[in-house]
């Protein structure tokens, strides 16, 4: 049974990782200065150590494609397999597929407590790059600490109330954010800008930024596959089977946090990630996390590649925020979700 | 020897008793019965015992232990627990759902080892369950899903099982045999069987002890005969009812008039 596991999941590894390598490229020779694939694999295969190319292309070719387009490149990966493993993390821990960190406002809050970081300790020295996210991250805490109080009726918490909190909060948070940015003055502009979502003008810093917190979220998260398993048989399901809920419970949730603050203190609120890639996951390799949590990541990095993409290179020398065209994926996703879920009497 | 000694145990909702003084002790080796009428405190008193709750006052011993020091996975070493409705509409397969019974004895992150296989397939195949394996459990009817749990809890290899009104889903065919497999269980592992019923008929076939709970109180407790007296069942239960010896196994059958 578990010989069976390990092939499909090392077959879907394979395939995903074949999608992975392909978008890398064909992303990074579209835009406002067309690359031809063949160039473009071997700009970048030029960069890999023992290999030895003659360059056949122009200095500013190589520019675009190395130092302008592959760290946008990196950071949409990076981020959007954040938010897909959080979006599966929180879906199988709390038994609910429509948890995501956007629709349970983890990501207004966190938004809220960049924003509060950007205007008012720009200058903190005690944490120099890292102030940003570490106010992020607070605010995502408080947030869904929040959401769960205010959805949760004697340790019950039922689906679509857990929505509703989420909404609560949101409004609420957003019209802080707001308060924030009218009294703003100057930064005005670079915080709605920076709110929208967007990966313009990143460097390689951001994404070297992101990576330590990367790396917990998805060390933690993926040491938990086997208890999200578990966990779906219900809470006390699990805890007769040994399991301690409600540690594993605080434990996910902060981690899944952790990784969404990261992600909105440098790119801004992107919803939906971390709803859509889970749900088509599920949909091809079922229920078990020890493969729906690493092709879930997979899967997000590429599909947020793809959205920046498009977000960069749909309408020539303008820059539409990636936000906007995951909400034009998702919410009628989510739209669906919920009706199929009203329909069965389950979501 | 007792397995569990549960003495001056209560329990409060809020202001709400909900259990009064509770005292018993169960042996080990023995089927042992809760019975009682609808809010009479019958689950939450297994719910205590099986360490999901922890009563505002009194004191659990599980093997002389109070029940509260063992660690999660030890206790689910010991205890395993077939509930109600025991497995959600999940698209895991039965063969799937059961191997998370072995979770209490994997090593963190370690596969399943060749004798965990070993007695998974065992127990499937036992139950009659090992050809549909690959099914996933949503497609299955409420019986065979309370045989699924029944694996599972088989291959958390228990010395206790805590059934919490296993049968109250299921027709008659799945009640016998859910009960059926219980009792082999029972008798070939010397398991020690503790189970909630509402159903006074199944009580008195397959328990050997009952304790009868009634608002919270014990209101009687000993061997099938002592407890099950027809005025007894009758004001607790607030029913007309008729006694009648089974004509097979002998013990107290009740119909109503």
């Amino acid at each position: 049974m578990e010989q069976k596991l390990k092939t499909k999941r090392m077959l879907w590894i394979g395939v995903l990782s074949a999608l992975l390598f392909l978008s890398l490229v064909l992303s990074v020779m579209t835009g406002s200065v067309h690359v031809p694939f063949t160039l473009s694999l071997k700009i970048l295969l030029s960069h890999l150590p023992l290999v030895h190319l003659t360059p056949t292309w122009s200095m500013a070719q190589a520019a675009i494609v190395w130092d302008l387009r592959l760290p946008r490149v990196f950071l949409a990966l990076v981020i959007g397999a954040m938010l897909s493993s959080t979006g599966v993390a929180f879906q199988g821990m709390l038994r609910n597929p429509l948890a995501d960190p956007y629709i349970l406002g983890v990501s207004v809050g966190a938004a809220f407590g960049a924003a509060t970081a950007m205007l008012f300790f720009r200058n903190l020295t005690l944490l120099g790059y890292f102030t940003t996210p570490f106010f992020a991250f607070i605010g995502a805490l408080l947030s869904l600490w929040f959401v769960m109080a205010l959805a949760s009726h004697q340790g019950q918490r039922d689906r679509e109330t857990l929505i509703l909190a989420g909404v609560v909060v949101q409004s609420l948070i957003g019209a802080a954010i707001s308060f924030l940015i009218a009294i703003s003055g100057q930064q005005m502009q670079q915080i709605v800008f920076w709110m929208m979502g967007s990966l313009a003008n990143r460097t390689w810093l951001d994404v070297g930024m992101l990576t330590p917190y990367m790396l917990v979220g998805f060390v933690y998260l993926s040491l938990q596959q086997r208890d999200l398993n578990l966990i779906s048989l219900g809470e006390s399901a699990a805890t007769h089977l040994g399991m301690d809920v409600e540690k594993k419970k605080i434990g996910v949730l902060i981690a899944g946090s952790l990784l969404t603050a990261a992600a909105v203190s440098v790119v801004g609120i992107i919803g939906f990630v971390g709803l859509i890639v889970p749900h088509l996951m599920r949909l091809i390799v079922g229920p078990d996390h020890r493969i729906l949590m690493p092709l879930s990541t997979m899967a997000g990095a590429i599909f947020l590649l793809w959205a920046d993409t498009v977000a960069r290179s749909i309408i020539p020398s303008r820059e539409i925020p990636i936000g906007v065209i995951t909400a034009f994926i998702g919410a009628p996703f989510f739209a669906y979700l919920l009706k199929k879920g009203l329909r069965r009497g389950q979501a | 020897m007792n397995l569990f000694e549960v003495s001056q145990v209560q329990h409060h909702f809020g202001t709400n008793p909900v259990l009064e003084n509770i005292e018993f002790q169960v042996k080990v080796g023995e089927t042992f019965g809760i019975i009682g009428p609808n809010g009479s405190g019958k689950s939450t008193l297994i719910r205590t015992m099986s360490g999901l709750l922890k009563p505002s006052r009194g004191e659990i011993l599980l093997f002389g232990k109070p029940i509260g020091s063992y660690r999660k996975r030890d206790l689910a070493k010991l205890i395993a627990v077939l509930e109600q409705e025991s497995i959600p509409p999940l698209s895991f397969s039965i063969e799937e759902v059961v191997a998370m019974g072995r979770y209490p004895w994997l090593k963190p992150l370690a596969d399943l080892s060749h004798l965990d296989e070993q007695i998974i397939h065992d127990v499937l195949t036992n139950l009659g369950l090992w050809e549909l394996r690959s099914k996933a459990v949503n497609t299955l009817s409420g019986g065979q899903r309370q045989m699924v749990s029944l694996a599972r809890a088989m291959v958390q290899q228990p010395k206790v099982l805590i059934l919490d009104e296993p049968t109250t889903f299921l027709d008659i065919g799945h009640q016998m045999l859910v009960m059926e497999h219980v009792r082999e269980w029972h008798k070939s592992q010397d398991i020690t069987v503790i189970m909630v019923l509402h159903d006074l008929n199944l009580a008195s076939q397959y328990c050997d002890r009952l304790l009868l709970l009634d608002k919270g109180y014990v209101q009687s407790y000993g061997k099938i005969h002592e407890v099950l007296k027809p005025e007894t069942i009758s004001t607790v239960y607030k029913a007309e009812i008729i006694m009648i010896d089974h004509p097979v196994q002998h013990v107290p059958q009740f119909l109503l008039t």
